[in-house]
């Protein structure tokens, strides 16, 4: 059984630079998948998608940016399979908290790595302009 | 004019669209012309999705746009007309002769495709077309993001910068 879980999905090298920061870490990147939508077109993204989805058993896809291809693509997916979950915006903190679940990825799972990630966003410091 | 591109790019609304020409030309509406699009809920929902509260999309078919066009390049705001493929922009260029140039953003490799840059493939079929678009005097180029130097149809198709 693969260890696999979720993919990570964006534009260049974004999942590819996200899992090497994940292993770095947690030594835990077995977990993801990284896919890049670099020269594809938006059908061939939904189609790289669907195959590692497939291929894997993962039911959760993060994904860079709300407009970007893969997210339009994971979307497409998710209509055929409604239990697959996906996640916009993924940032690190994100991804470490769900390295961490032991149990199940599911949605409340998702919801609680996606709130790590938004609060992980802070501004510091800086002269605010008049 | 208050339509600053005119894009083929079969991704239709992704990042390079909504963010990367989006924010440095401050765009606040995108026609999505596709016939197919404009005939489904779903895949209009689909695409709005991705796009910022304070950017309208309007989803149009061919005879739609054609209607619409001269309404879209009279807005007081900019926007961004967008196409899936070569053939949907011909059609609108026919159907309305209003319109002077093309932006060629993304059509992805395929089978009988020929590369022409990282993000352009054509068919033999598809090079004819976008020479039939500038023997009408329009101006066909390919360019990605912005910042990226916009190259005109004849260097991207014989090399030779014509």
């Amino acid at each position: 059984m693969s260890d696999v879980k979720a993919l990570v999905a964006g534009h260049g090298a974004f999942a590819e630079g996200l899992l090497s920061a994940v292993e770095q870490i947690t030594g835990r990147s077995d977990r993801f998948l990284g896919v890049t939508n670099r020269g594809l077109s938006a059908r061939d993204v939904e189609l790289r998608l669907r195959e590692v989805v497939d291929s894997s058993g993962a039911t959760v896809i993060f994904t860079d940016l709300p407009a970007g291809s893969c997210t339009i693509a994971a979307r497409r997916l998710q209509r055929e399979r409604p239990a697959l979950v996906v996640v916009t915006g993924v940032n690190l903190a994100t991804l470490l908290d769900f390295t961490f679940q032991d149990g199940e990825a599911d949605a409340a799972a998702v919801e609680r790595a996606a709130e790590k990630g938004r609060a992980a966003l802070v501004v510091t410091g800086g002269v605010r302009g008049a | 004019m208050a339509l600053e591109l005119y894009r083929i790019d079969d991704r239709l609304i992704h990042g390079q669209v909504v963010v990367g020409w989006g924010q440095p030309l401050d765009l606040r509406f995108i026609v999505l012309v596709d016939d197919e699009v404009a005939g489904s809920d779903w895949e209009q929902e689909l695409y709005r999705m991705g796009v910022p509260p304070d950017m309208d999309v309007y989803f149009d078919s061919v005879d739609d746009a054609a209607a619409n066009l001269e309404r879209y390049q009279g807005e007081s705001r900019r926007g961004l007309l967008l196409t899936g493929d070569i053939t949907t922009m011909t059609r609108l260029v026919d159907a309305t002769g209003a319109i002077d140039r093309v932006n060629l953003g993304g059509i992805h490799h395929r089978p009988g495709r020929t590369q022409r840059l990282r993000y352009v493939f054509l068919t033999p079929d598809e090079e004819q077309a976008l020479r039939d678009l500038a023997a009408k005097g329009l101006e066909v180029t390919a360019q990605d993001v912005p910042a990226a130097r916009p190259m005109p149809l004849g260097e991207l198709l014989d090399g030779t910068g014509g």
